[in-house]
């Protein structure tokens, strides 16, 4: 390895050196948070639960852009159908079924329903590549989305579904219902750390190597005899399961899902965040979505030009840092290899 | 018996036919050399092989197998092997990774999608191996991109020798390099287990002479001439066609790069 003697690298090492230390801390201010947030302002609470929500879903459009090259426009699709799928087992509303709110049921259907449906879109999606997919993509979302509008005897239509209960979890007297706003923050928490370290392990395993061979070189790929549809499919199901489970956390947030969750807007957000943050890796996914969820909520309830703001930060970044902020902080440094 | 054959193989591209109804027959553990001038038809024979492109008629052979029909990663996956001629590489993986991915592939792990990489103890033996056996295990942890030209045309043979194929193409796998460079390669060929069957397409005259048991002649797109190295290099038809074009090629030794362009 060319290691460059930068003082950023450096700080980067002293932290690593001290990784136990920067995860304990890390961990104590997120318990600690929730009760200094309600000190301090309520919002930073339910801001942060937002972040956490994005960051889930950005990271799972990761694995698709990061890690599989596969330029996906269409990803609010799994978000959108996250939630509508949350909302018509477990809203009040007199369209949908209202079955349960218990996360042992929703979880799974949630995940198995988005994870289908993206096998669907990637079947003929994944026969295209480059723009064409990036098209391919954007239009099955906006079908969604158009169905959300227009089929309203199931969806809602324009109001979407609202009143979906709170979460809960266990059996009868086990049950345990997510009813404060920081009980809900934890559960969010829960899922996050859990997205992060199952997407880790994913992109760590031989299956995740195999999806960065053919980000950067599929004919190589088939050359070797491997079959790289196959796992493109499977890239784009476990992602999607993912963005489903983001948009089934932001409908239990929302308390209800809309139609704007599908709109080309979301999809156009989530790629925006990984930009910013730096495609490749599951944290500048994060970092992403706390820069565009924060600052555009922030922001927004003071000045209505947030989104020229966010247009102008958008165009520095793809000039000056391609790779985005972790790509930025790396500098020639190259992944190591697992 | 024939490991590889190709039986009628003919390519039109447009009206014009790069290939026209060539037979060729390699046998197992040959050492078999494709020559020609440029536009011959060489790289046109051999993506046919790879299945890299359908060809206008006729069949290719992996043994007793009709593979034409099959898709470039199932002819991989019965054994044939190929290097590309220009690079054609992981450019921003290391070295260790660009080799792991096709050992990891061999070894039919690639499906596990939750267990870390690093504890397939295997995985990580093979692929040192096979870097050992092509020098590079002193580059283990450096990007692709930051090797030498001759360094990346070794990582291309490890690549597919990392496959452990019947049959290896080599798509002029000392094109470009230094004297030094070409002379480390043909080592590094040399070297090949002798039961892998090797069809080579070399534009330097020498390596050809050195490594090759069998040659083939390709002209425009047809095969005008085979036979051993001796035999190639008194055959009339032979001689014009390099005389033709660049001088003669053929007189082994003296003619520093001959029959490049």
């Amino acid at each position: 390895m060319t290691a460059v003697d930068t003082p950023l690298l450096r700080v980067r090492g002293w932290v690593s050196r001290r990784r136990p230390w920067f995860l304990a801390a890390l961990g104590l201010a997120a318990i600690v948070w929730p009760y200094l947030a309600s000190a301090i302002k309520p919002f930073y609470l339910s801001l942060t639960i937002d972040i956490l929500i994005f960051a889930i879903f950005a990271m799972s459009l990761d694995l698709l852009l990061g890690y599989t090259g596969l330029p996906s426009f269409g990803h609010a699709a799994f978000f959108g159908l996250g939630a509508y799928v949350l909302a018509y087992i477990a809203s009040r509303s007199d369209l949908a079924l209202n079955l349960t709110s218990n996360l042992l049921v929703t979880l799974p259907v949630v995940m198995l329903v988005t994870a289908v449906v993206a096998l669907i879109i990637g079947f003929f999606a994944l026969r295209t590549s480059g723009i064409y997919f990036l098209m391919i993509t954007l239009a099955f979302a906006q079908m969604l989305f158009s169905i959300a509008i227009r089929w309203s005897g199931v969806t809602g239509g324009s109001d979407g579904l609202p009143g979906v209960a709170r979460p809960t979890v266990g059996v009868g007297p086990l049950s345990y219902s997510f009813g404060s706003r920081t009980s809900f923050y934890f559960l969010v928490l829960l899922f996050f750390v859990g997205s992060y370290w199952a997407l880790r392990r994913i992109v760590n395993s031989p299956f995740g190597w195999t999806l960065r061979g053919i980000r950067e070189n599929e004919h190589r790929m088939q050359a070797l005899g491997v079959r790289t549809f196959r796992y493109k499919m499977a890239a784009f199901a476990i992602s999607g399961a993912f963005g489903g489970l983001a948009g089934m956390l932001f409908a239990y947030y929302l308390r209800g899902a809309s139609p704007e969750m599908l709109h080309w807007s979301t999809s156009g957000e989530v790629l925006i965040m990984l930009i910013i943050g730096g495609p490749g890796t599951l944290i500048g996914p994060m970092l992403g979505a706390g820069i565009i969820r924060g600052f555009s909520l922030l922001i927004s309830s003071y000045t209505e030009r947030w989104e020229t703001l966010m247009g102008l930060l958008f165009i520095a970044f793809v000039l000056y840092a391609p790779q985005g902020i972790v790509g930025m902080l790396r500098q020639k440094e190259k992944e190591p290899d697992g | 018996m024939a490991e590889l054959s190709v039986k009628g193989l003919t390519k039109h591209f447009g009206g014009i036919a790069a290939l026209n109804r060539v037979d060729l027959t390699v046998a197992s553990g040959a050492r078999h050399a494709i020559i020609g001038p440029n536009g011959a038809g060489k790289s046109t024979l051999f993506n046919l092989v790879a299945g890299e492109l359908p060809p206008t008629e006729g069949q290719v052979y992996l043994g007793e197998r009709n593979v034409t029909a099959l898709p470039v990663y199932e002819r991989a996956n019965l054994g044939l092997g190929h290097t590309f001629q220009r690079n054609n590489l992981f450019m921003e993986l290391s070295v260790f990774a660009n080799v792991r991915l096709a050992v990891q592939h061999r070894l039919g792990i690639n499906r596990h999608w939750f267990r870390p990489i690093g504890s397939f103890k295997q995985l990580e033996e093979r692929t040192d191996e096979i870097l050992r056996r092509v020098g590079l295990l002193g580059q283990r942890d450096r990007p692709v991109s930051a090797l030498a030209y001759g360094q990346r045309r070794a990582l291309e043979v490890g690549l597919a020798l990392a496959s452990e194929p019947r049959v290896l193409l080599l798509d002029e796998p000392t094109a470009g390099m230094s004297p030094a460079e070409t002379t480390e390669m043909t080592g590094l060929i040399e070297s090949l287990p002798e039961s892998l069957t090797i069809l080579i397409i070399e534009h330097d005259m020498d390596v050809i002479f050195n490594l090759a048991e069998r040659i083939t002649v390709l002209h425009y797109g047809q095969i005008i001439s085979e036979g051993t190295p001796e035999q190639i290099r008194a055959d009339q038809t032979v001689q014009e066609i390099y005389l033709g074009s660049e001088g003669l090629a053929l007189s082994d030794g003296d003619g520093g790069e001959p029959g490049r362009g």
